[in-house]
């Protein structure tokens, strides 16, 4: 596979730009500045920007309860997006989804979903409408193995299957569901295998190579958009980080933990890069900068926003309100 | 004017609306081929073909599921759930994301879809099979909830209800199918969510009912008449949006409420109207409030069993005559 190096870069850019903003929001989130709870995408970069490089600007997405990744892949603005997590009315939702359901639908982001799986029926209803407009929009619709264990998962890959509808589904194997090993949840080692029940393709790929998510995902999002309907697109990336900020990982092993941060994918891309001369230190260090001069900028922007007031509470429940 | 029936004067909504709007699209189990279970989508299908009118898989919650998505971005859905019972196969949809989803996002989008579903107490149906569940969705900010008891309110709501831009659960009423018959004109008009209709007028006893039921209050407001009893029947005709204005009108010139449902008591729609009622127009009231449910069983499958479960006319009568002692 030959990419130009624009591409290549801009990939490592929204990798980086995903890790420093999760980096960021687990600082202000330890000092008490961001209510809720934060389910870090730290490790799972590769994926949400792999198979966002393979969309077009147009294409819709659903994210999960793990989900800042795939807005910022997409292409949402961290100052927004970090106002949200902040619970500030400049947020996309205004202050009312917080980390979990932060939303842009200018952006084709259909939401993030605090329910698991919970993304997985609507995602095949924005591929229903579009097929139905007949207007060449693919949906990828992001979701953990956890959620593969819901039986929303399996009525809508179903129906897309019947009705080839085109959509991409995007399973992130982080290899857990809070506490409990997806060994223990899911009696198959590779769940693209899951993918036969429904008669149509599954392909397992690394997780961590952002590369091979997005040559996995260009052919998926292709098949989906000529009409030949849904994939299931397994991309294995154990889970580096707690099921959620402040989850010390008790069920866990010390070097199974190891592991996971060894192989990061932001590490491994960038060393990647510099080994074959696709980009030199000097354009990754700009790079750099840039997404730290954009976290700085969104840290202000939430730290300086107003919270909504109090009977915006009421607000906004109905179009036509009542 | 001509009379249809409850379930022709359906057929007629969702066909001028999909006449008049290409992105009206439904779908649903057994609804394209044979037309539905009652029957009420008969033509649709042959009229506007495949694209519009879908058969799905059993897959409740995947039903609900294509609705949002497919209302998201851009097309006005009407998902058929056959019993209103099969609703508790998708209630994860309906609660967590269809009356969520805009608010949660702040306002950023309008989620234009119609769940039609079907109450049927009343049919042998048993615990599975006769549902009704409207409160549960009274219960759950973010749902327009609509329940009409005649042929004319019937097309005129459900017209409304697709032209909404906010989900709407719209329950149909298995035994009105084919035995309420009314006059509907034949020109488009529609019935605006959230007005109620004072089916029967009178001056000694407020009757406040919706769906099905408010047939039972009207053969009650007959009975009393033959007694010298002037009972006036209110149709709720939607719940969310709830007139409570019209109610408490009334009750303001009866000074006594009756409320009638053929829900389970505990917990219900009554418990609601009668709240609300005491809140604007209790010192207008000159007994307690009455309320005629269902009791709080799962529904019997044995005819005697069912009966003696259900709110009847005469239940509603008892209570009239309770509050006039």
């Amino acid at each position: 596979m030959s990419l130009d190096q624009a591409k290549l870069l801009h990939f490592y850019e929204s990798m980086r730009r995903i890790r420093r903003f999760e980096e960021a929001a687990i600082d202000v989130f330890s000092a008490g500045k961001i209510p809720g709870f934060i389910h870090s995408y730290i490790g799972e970069e590769a994926i949400a920007v792999g198979v966002c490089g393979a969309l077009e600007p147009t294409d819709y997405i659903t994210g999960t309860h793990r989900g800042h990744g795939h807005c910022l892949a997409k292409g949402m603005r961290m100052d927004r997006m970090m106002a949200e997590l902040y619970g500030k009315r400049t947020g996309y939702n205004r202050g009312k989804g917080g980390s979990m359901h932060i939303a842009d639908f200018s952006c084709g982001v259909l939401g993030c979903n605090g329910i698991v799986a919970g993304g997985i029926g609507l995602a095949t209803g924005a591929a229903w409408g579009s097929q139905v407009q007949q207007n060449g929009r693919v949906v990828a619709s992001f979701f953990g193995d956890g959620a593969s264990n819901r039986g929303s998962f399996h009525e809508a890959i179903n129906i897309a299957s019947i009705w080839k509808l085109p959509i991409v589904y995007v399973l992130e194997a982080n290899g857990w569901g809070i506490s409990l090993a997806t060994s223990k949840a899911i009696n198959l080692t590779d769940l693209s295998e899951r993918a036969k029940a429904y008669g149509i393709p599954g392909v397992s790929v690394d997780g961590y190579d952002v590369l091979a998510v997005y040559q996995a995902a260009q052919t998926a999002v292709d098949r989906a958009r000529q009409g030949e309907g849904p994939t299931l697109l397994v991309c294995n990336a154990p889970r580096m980080r707690g099921h959620e900020e402040g989850d010390p990982q008790p069920y866990r092993s010390k070097e199974d933990i190891e592991e996971a941060r060894r192989n990061d994918p932001l590490r491994r891309y960038r060393a990647y890069l510099l080994a074959n001369k696709l980009a030199g230190e000097s354009d990754l260090e700009a790079i750099d900068a840039r997404v730290e001069a954009e976290v700085v900028a969104a840290l202000k922007f939430a730290d300086e926003s107003p919270y909504p007031d109090p009977e915006e509470a009421l607000e906004g429940l109905f179009a036509e309100e009542i | 004017m001509r009379e249809i029936t409850y379930a022709q004067a359906i057929n007629e909504a969702l066909r001028e609306e999909m006449r008049r709007d290409p992105t009206v699209i439904t779908m649903g189990e057994d609804i394209a081929l044979i037309g539905g279970n009652f029957g009420v989508t008969k033509g649709l299908l042959e009229e506007f073909g495949p694209t519009r009118v879908k058969d799905t898989p059993i897959s409740e919650d995947a039903i609900v599921g294509l609705a949002i998505g497919s209302a998201l971005v851009g097309m006005r859905p009407v998902a058929e759930i056959m019993f209103s019972t099969f609703l508790g196969c998708c209630m994860e949809e309906l609660f967590n994301q269809a009356a969520a989803i805009r608010y949660m996002s702040g306002g950023q989008v309008q989620l234009p879809l119609v769940v039609r579903t079907a109450n049927s107490l009343g049919r042998s149906g048993a615990a599975q099979h006769s549902g009704r569940v409207e409160a549960w969705f009274m219960h759950t900010p973010g749902l327009k909830v609509v329940l009409p008891s005649t042929p004319y309110d019937a097309k005129g709501l459900l017209k409304a209800a697709i032209r909404s831009n906010d989900p709407v659960m719209y329950f149909e009423h298995a035994m009105a199918y084919y035995k309420v018959k009314g006059p509907v004109p034949e020109e488009d008009y529609t019935v605006p969510l959230g007005v109620a209709d004072i089916k029967r007028p009178g001056k000694d006893v407020t009757i406040v009912s919706y769906s099905l039921m408010v047939h039972k209050a009207l053969q009650a407001a007959e009975m009393l008449a033959q007694q010298g009893i002037e009972a006036e029947v209110i149709d709720l005709r939607s719940l969310v949006p709830l007139d409570v204005d019209t109610v408490v009108e009334s009750v303001k010139r009866t000074h006594r409420l009756v409320i009638a449902s053929e829900e389970c008591g505990r917990a219900g729609v009554c418990a609601e109207v009668a709240y609300c009622v005491m809140e604007k127009a209790f010192d207008y009231l000159d007994a307690p409030i009455q309320r005629v449910t269902a009791k709080d069983v799962p529904v019997p499958f044995s005819p005697p069993l069912e009966k003696f479960m259900m709110p009847e006319a005469e239940g509603v009568v008892s209570a009239v005559q309770r509050l006039l002692r």
